[in-house]
């Protein structure tokens, strides 16, 4: 972190002679604010004047419906899945990878980071070629009445599939970035594995684990192309909150859609804040 | 080409790096910036570059003010202390891209170039390496190139950072020893920065003693180190023993006052078996410890808590054969008194 | 898994974990990726090549890649401005920006699709100015390259971003006392130093945009042969229980990825070139 640190009192001083004039400078500066404002401000800023549009009453209204309290239910349950899951993952896969050389590392690392190069659509696909009525499983499931897909199972393992990466990835720079001389230190200094772990390494990673866990947790709530795939859309029983947006919307039912895609919305800013905290802490356990 | 500084002041916030700093350099003159870490050696050179403005005083180049002029316009080459290369670009294209930057009128052909920087490369020792790129080069080897890059443009002046910092001491002296030779070829104006003292009382023309933002002295090697301004300059060209009140070097008369402090270089402190004169102060051998070619003694000055840092050459010390625990009797060789409220 | 360690490691635990990190990534990710290319291999070369290169798949080929291809350029250009306003120019509230442009990671992709259409609809708050102007965006091509350039823009800003800050202030004025000025600086001495990661950038957010669907199908209007995606159709064919057709195509965008997988491999590993 020094470096940009560093430029930024050289600019606060006003001594920092080798930069742009300042006509460019304000010119850039405008231009890329207004290219954020018209991309990202407004439309976050058109989901909560849409939602209020009609006044809070209304609002509530909208969140109250019980198809809509069902999909909250529903997501908070999906991500209550996934998230712990995907952390016991990443927490394993990170210590094996970034803790021990082997042959092959490399590989490992991009078929962990496969799910986010496939496309939601296909991550769907998938569960529907093996549970579907013509996959793999289907027949079998059929003949023992076993409901994966279209049903809240196959949300699950949409979910965790979209998710996979998020904690590992996070985990596997940061702690190779850490090196093992605090963990030999501790051996040495007669700590058993899990002590090691849970008192030297554990303390280390531990706003990376918060970092990934909030992006993954953001995405397991937030999914749509995937689970949209293998839901059913049948209401109050396998909408997630984001496939109750879209159903409210294609009803024309504008207000409702927008007061439910609110609530996405604050979990997206609430997300947001927790990661440019948990992104400073995490520069600061990086070793340069 | 000459440079003028005139009471130079410079604030990081509340901080003074440079409190009224002038000096005058005269054209052709090799200049040693020297002092200790954050004595403000760094913001002076990059204030004479331009690189970085002053709150108030003036730079002149050749009589003429430049303080107001943009870097680019100063023609000065600058050296940085980690060389500061471009590294996706090849040796040729690093020495070359001052000239190409040129305006087309001004910027020299394609066979110019090419010959120019074949001439830099064998002046700077490193003729075949044109195609490699920065991170294919040793360490001493980049420094070179930094400094053939700077010579391109064929600057008035040249300013160094630690040209020498970064690298082991037996390159360093092999490379410092080359810079000097290089400058009496092409007598530029230079200025280098240096935080140790053999390296400028070596190399330079004229050293420039720095501490807290302030010029302590400027004089030639022998001037600062013969005779220094004060006890900072003396204590940073070597190491001193200091006597609080009186002692007398052999030969001197009484010092004047009792409130001063005397000090004596290590090297001038005599260690004797017997007792020469009223000078000689009998001392306890405490400790020996042997340096490559000399040797340095700590020893306590009996009935005073003060302790004495000898340094012998090898064959002295063989002569006198010293044992640890022993009494002798030691002696300063040459004393400087300065007035005690001087604060190192 | 034994075999692998190194000998002299004392850290405990690398079987386990391994074991563990191998048996969740086989069961998570490889197994039912592998369901695809195994119903895949049980199509016949024709029905594949029927299923792929039909007229109406053909077009959503084109619009998909086309689309993302510029949505990725125009987060190239601005992109790389974001990242360099952000790292250089300090302005009142540069924090706050700074948190947002992470938004499209953040927001799920049915309320930026939903959003996104209604402010570029019509009536919608930048709609209504374009609109009077001839510029259509909702229910157009053009409106896909709006919602994959929202969410493709945080991948640009951040893999540019952290390059700027870490550029040695020296090097810039290595160049001014040379004598370059400050364009000249940027195109010969800086650009060159940004390229691999402005390209990494690109070819990340090109392939995110490629595989959106989302933030996509709400704005795009969908009609098939002008303004329908890949993944959209995928899961038409799904819905007329054409399982061949689905996966037929849906191998062809997995293929598409991978090739993309490769390509931003080697373009980290490009930009490392002139590391010591
Ligand atoms: N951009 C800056 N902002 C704030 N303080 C600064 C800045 N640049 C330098 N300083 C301060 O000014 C003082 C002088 O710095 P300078 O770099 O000139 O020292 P120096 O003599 O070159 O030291 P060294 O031998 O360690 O390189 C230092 O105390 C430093 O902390
Ligand atoms: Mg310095």
């Amino acid at each position: 972190m020094s470096a940009p640190t560093r430029t930024l009192t050289a600019h606060a001083n006003g001594n920092h002679r080798i930069t742009e004039p300042a006509p460019v400078r304000w010119v850039l500066t405008t231009v890329a604010l207004v290219f954020l404002a018209l991309f990202l401000a407004l439309p976050l800023a058109a989901v909560f004047s849409q939602a209020f549009e009609k006044g809070f009453g209304t609002y509530l209204l909208a969140l109250k419906e019980p198809d809509t309290l069902a999909a909250v239910k529903l997501t908070l349950i999906t991500a209550a899945v996934a998230v712990p899951l995907n952390l016991v993952f990443g927490v394993m896969a990170s210590w094996a990878i970034a803790k021990f050389s082997f042959p092959g590392k490399n590989l490992l690392i991009t078929l962990i980071d496969l799910p986010f190069s496939v496309s939601p659509i296909i991550s769907g696909l998938i569960y529907v070629l093996i549970f579907g009525r013509q996959g793999w499983l289907g027949p079998f499931l059929e003949a023992h009445d076993i409901k994966i897909l279209f049903a809240v199972p196959g949300i699950l393992l949409a979910t965790i599939f979209v998710t996979f990466p998020f904690i590992a990835r996070e985990l596997i720079p940061l702690m190779e970035s850490q090196g093992r001389d605090e963990e030999e230190a501790a051996m040495v200094l007669g700590a058993s594995g899990l002590q090691t772990f849970f008192r030297i390494t554990l303390p280390n990673i531990k706003w990376g684990i918060i970092y990934g866990v909030i992006l993954c947790n953001a995405r397991a709530m937030g999914e749509f192309g995937a689970v949209s795939v293998v839901s059913g859309h049948i209401r109050g029983i396998t909408n997630t909150v984001p496939l109750q947006v879209e159903i409210l919307y294609n009803e024309y039912n504008y207000t409702a859609a927008f007061a439910v895609a609110s609530l996405l919305a604050f979990l997206a800013l609430i997300t947001l804040a927790v990661k440019s905290v948990a992104e400073w802490n995490v520069r600061e356990n990086m070793e340069p | 080409m000459s440079i003028e500084i005139e009471s130079i002041n410079k604030q990081f916030g509340s901080f003074t790096a440079l409190g009224d700093v002038s000096l005058s350099i005269p054209s052709g003159e090799l200049v040693a910036l020297l002092g200790p870490s954050g004595s403000g050696k760094t913001t002076l050179l990059r204030i004479i570059a331009g690189l970085e403005s002053p709150d108030s005083g003036r730079i002149l180049f050749n009589g003429e003010d430049t303080t107001e002029s943009h870097v680019r316009e100063r023609k000065v080459g600058f050296v940085f202390q980690h060389y500061a290369l471009f590294k996706h670009m090849t040796v040729f294209d690093n020495v070359v891209f001052g000239l190409t930057v040129r305006p087309k009128e001004t910027r020299p052909s394609k066979g110019e170039i090419r010959d120019k920087v074949t001439e830099l490369l064998r002046l700077v020792q490193l003729e075949g390496m044109a195609k490699r790129y920065p991170a294919q080069l040793s360490g001493g080897q980049r420094q070179r190139i930094a400094l053939a890059r700077a010579l391109a443009v064929e600057p008035q002046v040249l300013l160094l950072d630690e040209p020498f910092g970064a690298l082991d001491a037996q390159v360093r002296t092999e490379l410092r020893r080359w810079l000097r030779r290089l400058h009496d070829e092409i007598h530029v104006t230079s200025v280098f920065v240096t935080h140790d003292q053999e390296e400028a009382l070596e190399v330079a023309d004229r050293i420039v003693v720095m501490n807290k933002g302030r010029i302590e002295q400027a004089g030639t090697p022998d001037q600062v180190y013969e005779h220094p301004a004060n006890p900072f300059v003396l204590n940073f060209l070597g190491n001193v023993n200091l006597f609080h009140g009186r002692i007398q070097s052999a030969g001197e008369g009484q010092p004047e006052a009792d409130n001063s402090v005397s000090y004596v270089r290590s090297h001038d402190v005599e260690i004797d078996r017997s007792q020469h004169d009223s000078s000689s102060l009998k001392a306890e051998v405490k400790h020996i410890q042997k340096l490559g070619p000399s040797v340095r003694i700590t020893l306590s000055i009996n009935d005073s808590e003060s302790f004495v840092e000898a340094e012998l050459t090898r064959d002295v010390f063989q002569n006198l054969d010293l044992q640890q625990g022993e009494q002798v009797y030691v002696r300063p060789r040459q004393v400087r008194v300065f007035a005690e409220d001087y604060q190192i | 898994m034994k075999l692998f360690t190194k000998h002299h490691n004392v850290l405990p635990g690398f079987g386990p974990t391994m074991g563990y990190t191998l048996l969740y990534l086989s069961l998570v990710v490889l197994i039912p990726l592998s369901a695809l290319v195994f119903k895949t291999a049980g199509l016949s070369w024709n029905e594949f090549l029927e299923a792929v290169a039909a007229p109406r798949v053909l077009a959503s080929y084109k619009v998909t890649f086309g689309a993302a291809l510029a949505a990725a350029g125009i987060n190239a250009v601005f992109g790389v401005l974001v990242a360099w306003v952000l790292v250089r120019y300090p302005f009142p509230g540069r924090r706050l920006v700074d948190a947002l442009v992470d938004l499209p990671f953040a927001l799920p992709t049915a309320v930026a699709g939903i959003t996104l259409a209604t402010v570029y609809s019509p009536n919608g708050w930048v709609g209504k100015i374009l609109e009077p102007r001839g510029i259509k965006v909702a229910f157009t091509p053009l409106g896909i390259i709006v919602a994959m350039t929202f969410i493709g823009l945080p991948f640009v800003v951040r893999t540019v971003q952290p390059v700027i800050e870490e550029l040695d202030a020296e090097i810039e004025e290595a160049a001014a006392c040379l004598g370059a000025n400050r364009w000249q600086t940027f195109r010969r001495v800086l650009f060159p130093l940004l390229t691999p990661s402005v390209l990494t950038g690109f070819a990340l957010a090109f392939a995110r945009g490629v595989g959106e669907y989302g933030s996509i199908i709400f704005i795009a209007g969908n009609m098939p042969m002008v303004s329908e995606i890949t993944p959209l159709l995928i899961l038409t064919k799904l819905e007329q229980y054409d399982y061949q057709g689905a996966t037929a195509i849906a191998t062809v965008m997995l293929v598409a990825s991978f090739i993309m997988l490769l390509v931003i491999n080697l373009l980290q590993k490009w930009s490392r070139r002139y590391a010591e």
